[in-house]
């Protein structure tokens, strides 16, 4: 059940630092999630994405997402799931994106490589310039496996041996690798350039593995990372703690005041986090891609909610 | 005896200086300075934290240092290692008194 975004501590927060409450800066970035079906079940998913779910984008909803796409200025698509390469559609929506001058981004999880009938993905995204970002929640296989399953680290560094011999990440044919950190429980990332420095330096003497940059995200209290602080007796600590590190000039960078989050079903969101709540947009501003509006969507209020604190806690996790 | 250290009582800490407020105010001032970065980072002081808890096996300090150091980015493999230094040092400081032991039972030895 959606929760209410009205009067929460993070928009009184926001209201202590701020004359007016958030409203989009712009929209640089179209984020399409186009389902929820993954072949891992990491720990810390706040999409509580699975090898089960069934939500998923079909082709007329892609067909929708292009046609907005072509009729705006937003030059950026940054595609999501779950494993996005799952969808039937997955491969045609990087396409055709491409072959409207867009930016793609996609968001893997690198162990995908190895499903059946994928094992091609690298030389797909080399041909088709596409921007990796992909989860390595750490850098030892211990504390990998034990969030995202047994087996999966060893999948994931051969995916990114694999793609540097493309030229992803090495600096040798311009193709741009980043890695996702995340915490391995209820505690912050730590300063994201001093693990960026310590992940490229145990990364390239244990594997010889180069990537471009690493972003450290706070864990969101959603999902099943929610489930987890609650069962543990943590998530009011954690809610604290997120609080007490609320950092202001987070609040221009923050990624719901520059993107679009777009559903499955083709339902508009100011981000993924409020995707998974339900929290639909503000009132008044076109609500499904099919009404997509770029200069509307681009001035709209944004609908926050107590778990904003995780996107402006310290360095800020967007 | 398995609830005489309670979580919670560390969030209490702060009861200390109700009996000598000036005394806990300089105790406190002292510990955010000594933990503050300066030659050596935030991280360091972190890994000296979990292994000083350790050695002096402290309850409340080993909760707090070992979340210090993963909120530092380092795994169970750095805090283990850390670990290993203060027990080590803690071994040696025992072992190497059998020195002592050696020169009493050298005096009354004929």
């Amino acid at each position: 059940m959606p929760r209410t975004a009205k009067d929460t501590r993070f928009s009184k927060k926001v209201l202590s630092v701020r004359p007016e409450p958030l409203k989009a800066l712009e929209i640089t970035t179209l984020q399409v999630n186009v389902g929820y079906q993954c072949n891992l079940a990491c720990k810390h998913c706040h999409v509580a994405s699975g090898p089960a779910r069934t939500e998923i984008m079909d082709k007329d909803m892609v067909d929708a997402v292009l046609r907005a796409l072509s009729g705006s200025p937003v030059n950026i698509v940054d595609i999501t799931g779950g494993a996005p390469e799952l969808n039937p559609s997955f491969r045609y929506l990087v396409k055709e994106a491409r072959n409207l001058g867009r930016h793609v981004i996609v968001r893997t999880n690198l162990a995908i490589f190895y499903e059946k009938g994928m094992a091609d993905l690298p030389e797909f995204y080399q041909d088709h310039d596409v921007e990796l970002v992909a989860s390595l929640p750490y850098y030892l296989e211990d504390n990998v496996d034990r969030v995202r399953g047994s087996g999966t680290f060893k999948k994931c560094i051969a995916a990114l041996q694999k793609l540097n011999s493309l030229g992803y990440g090495n600096g040798t044919g311009g193709k741009n690798l980043s890695l996702v950190y995340n915490p391995q429980g209820a505690f912050l990332p730590p300063a994201q350039k001093t693990l960026e420095e310590e992940y490229k330096k145990e990364l390239k003497s244990r594997f010889n593995i180069f990537f471009n940059h690493l972003y450290a995200f706070t864990n969101m209290p959603l999902g099943r990372f929610e489930d987890f602080l609650t069962r543990t007796g943590s998530l009011e600590k954690y809610m604290d703690k997120l609080t007490c590190a609320f950092n202001p000039q987070t609040l221009d960078s923050i990624m719901c005041r520059h993107l679009i989050s777009v559903r499955w079903d083709g339902a508009l969101f100011d981000c993924d986090f409020n995707q998974v709540l339900g929290l639909p947009l503000d009132a008044g501003a076109p609500a499904h891609i099919r009404d997509f509006d770029h200069d509307r969507l681009a001035t709209r209020l944004i609908d926050v909610g107590d778990h904003c604190f995780g996107c402006t806690a310290g360095q800020g996790s967007s | 005896m398995t609830d005489y250290y309670k979580p919670e009582d560390l969030d209490r800490f702060g009861e200390v200086g109700k009996h000598n407020p000036a005394l806990f105010k300089k105790f406190i001032d002292w510990y955010t300075s000594a933990l503050e970065p300066g030659m050596l980072t935030k991280r360091e002081k972190a890994l000296i934290g979990v292994a000083v808890a350790h050695a002096v096996q402290c309850p409340y300090c080993i909760d707090a240092y070992t979340k210090s150091c993963l909120e530092e980015g380092m795994s169970l493999e750095h805090i283990t290692e850390a670990v290993h230094v203060a027990a080590a040092i803690r071994g040696g400081a025992s072992l190497v008194h059998a020195i002592q032991a050696h020169n009493a039972a050298d005096k009354l030895s004929l």
